[in-house]
């Protein structure tokens, strides 16, 4: 069988591609952050009207620090928006990443054949969490102070009017210190679980086919799943639910783990379906397309079992503590349609459009919903993050348009030129045999 | 399942055997009435030439009915009916109502599809399924093929089991 020796070639046509994407991406950025200023700058009297709003939400939410702390500084509109995009687009993308090495080490740990067709894909995304650790770290120190509240020094010092006891209640979790150390424990331990199965996946394409490197990567691979658990759950508090910090949800880690994963999967799918409309992958056949298009199809109506529980209780409680969250993204014009479209495309549309046999195995309809559903979980994380951070003046433009087609371009061209380094077919697998004769 | 009369009955020893076997009985315009096995054959549905079963849009429409009737049922007793303030919420209000939509959408469409399954398929408590050889709930792969359904003649039939890898070819009358 010639299958083995198979390899991606990543073209100059699809380097073009991406880098007409990212330019396309600079571009729209650009003018987002032009028409940003442009309109601050005439619009002071609309902006006076949206503040008496966010003063109202911010007594209803019992602190009147927030109001205060605006004073303290001086961001523009659109850098304070431009850190916004980029938190979101590096929490979304690193997400993806780290779902490629989760659904590699998941094969692993559960010793699943049908996948080892296209594991290379999900192994090659994961090359992604290196740089965005290294993004994390640059974004959150550049833009702290106006992404997290809680960064703030003045708000744990007693003397000072602004003092939070709430926030200095949790500051033996959510201080400065403690945080950056959690990020780099990490993205660092992520890094090095996959340097470590990276380099086993490839040394099985040149050693003797045997199961010894299949055993190593499986008991790495259980040890990096505990990890796995614990620090998506956690840093789901730390790089999205910290963002408003008076506010706390007990399921949010597994919201946001809910999030990442189906968007990971709709990623995986697509890119399987990218290459074998070039002619690439020609042993994943509609029988693997549709255990892809199950994954993602249960785990849509997980995600929506997650964002319901999530506002049930919230909504039956009517705590105020607990109901800003959402009286922020339903009160706002400019984040009410988007609460909605989010369930919309993030669980009726994909419910009812995957629902049929055909629709999963059919390659022209699976990718129809992996882009919907990549495009409605990114517009999640934007309903997750940007009413937080930017209260009332949050929108969506062509500058979260443009900065998520920077990263999407970027991270791409990790994955694919990764992919293109080695066999396309992990040829040495043991579980390659069974996964050619896969059918259902 | 209506059962006619006569049956040939060819049994086989492998599973692969009988796959080739069915191919070769059908290409030569041969209906086979039943094929049992001891264990699932995949890929069997495909030899057989069966049809993608209907049973998931049937499923569907059973748990359209369950949602709409659920969340009709709660609007009017809750809403209409009998008016209940419950928790400080409205009479009408959509959160709380949703998981017992879930549930009896659920509901119907599970019982729905295994109703519609044992009807579709004459499973009910006093149907006698007709058994054409006992070997085939143990070690033996059993093709079944109504006389009275196909033209061929008798020996013909059993000429084309034998040459197509059965080890043995039984008649089986029912009265």
């Amino acid at each position: 069988m010639t299958i083995s020796d198979e390899r991606f070639d990543f073209t100059a046509s699809a380097k073009k591609k991406l880098a007409i994407t990212i330019v396309a991406g600079i571009l729209l950025l650009l003018v987002g952050i032009y028409l940003n200023i442009a309109s601050v700058s005439h619009d002071g009297g609309h902006a006076t009207l949206q503040t008496t709003v966010t003063n109202d939400l911010v007594a209803f939410n019992g602190a009147n620090a927030e109001q205060a702390a605006g004073e303290h500084h001086e961001t523009a509109t659109w850098l304070k928006r431009l850190y916004t995009d980029l938190w979101i687009n590096n929490v979304f993308f690193a997400g993806l990443g780290l779902i490629g090495l989760f659904f590699l080490t998941l094969q692993y740990v559960t010793q699943s054949a049908w996948s080892t067709g296209f594991l290379r894909i999900p192994t090659a995304m994961a090359n992604w969490l290196p740089i965005a650790g290294v993004l994390m770290l640059v974004v959150f120190f550049l833009g702290k102070h106006d992404l997290f509240h809680w960064t703030h020094e003045y708000l744990y010092d007693k003397a000072s009017p602004e003092y939070d006891a709430l926030l200095d209640g949790k500051k033996g979790f959510l201080n400065l210190p403690f945080y950056l150390i959690r990020m780099v424990l990490f993205f660092g331990g992520w890094t090095l679980f996959f340097y470590y199965i990276k380099k086993r996946v490839f040394a099985e394409d040149i050693e003797e086919p045997g199961v010894k490197r299949w055993k190593q990567i499986r008991a790495a691979s259980a040890w990096f799943i505990i990890f796995f658990g614990y620090s998506t759950s956690i840093g789901a508090w730390d790089w999205v639910m910290s963002i408003d910090p008076h506010w706390f949800s007990t399921l949010f880690g597994w919201y946001v783990f809910s999030s990442w994963w189906v968007s990971g999967l709709a990623l995986i799918a697509l890119i399987v379906i990218i290459l074998k409309e070039n002619g690439y992958l020609s042993i994943v056949t509609e029988n693997h397309l549709h255990d892809l298009g199950k994954f993602v199809f249960g785990f849509t109506i997980f995600w929506a079992y997650l964002w319901f529980s999530q506002y049930l209780l919230i909504y039956y409680a009517n705590i105020p503590e607990e109901t800003v969250y959402y009286i922020q993204r339903l009160t706002s014009d400019n984040y009410r349609a988007v609460f909605f479209i989010n369930l919309f495309i993030n669980f009726v549309f994909p419910f009812l459009f995957l629902m049929t046999r055909d629709s999963k195995r059919k390659l022209a309809t699976m990718k129809i919903a992996a882009v919907i559903i990549i495009a409605g979980h990114w517009l999640d994380f934007w309903l997750m993050v940007t009413p937080g951070v930017m209260k009332y003046e949050g929108g969506f433009g062509f500058m979260e348009i443009g900065t998520a087609l920077i990263y999407l371009g970027t991270f791409l061209w990790v994955t694919l030129s990764n992919l293109s380094k080695h066999s396309l077919i992990a040829k040495n697998h043991p579980t390659l045999e069974e996964s050619l004769h896969h059918h259902i | 399942m209506a059962v006619g009369k006569n049956y040939l009955v060819g049994v086989f020893e492998d599973p692969d055997v009988v796959l080739d076997s069915i191919k070769s009985v059908r290409e030569n315009g041969v209906k086979i009435h039943e094929v049992f096995s001891p264990h699932a054959i995949h890929g069997i549905d495909d030899y057989l030439g069966y049809k993608q079963s209907r049973l998931p849009i049937a499923s569907f429409f059973y748990g359209l009915i369950g949602c709409s009737l659920a969340l009709f049922t709660i609007y009017w007793m809750l809403g209409f009916d009998w008016p209940m303030i419950i928790g400080g919420k409205d009479f009408v209000s959509l959160p709380p109502f949703i998981p017992v939509t879930f549930e009896f959408t659920v509901l119907l469409a599970a019982h729905g599809m295994v109703l519609t399954f044992f009807i579709v398929s004459d499973l009910k408590p006093w149907a006698k399924p007709p058994v054409f050889d006992e070997r085939c709930t143990d070690d033996k792969y059993i093709m079944a093929i109504d006389l009275g359904e196909n033209k061929k003649s008798k020996e013909e039939i059993n000429k084309m089991l034998s040459d197509s890898g059965a080890s043995e070819v039984n008649e089986k009358n029912f009265k």
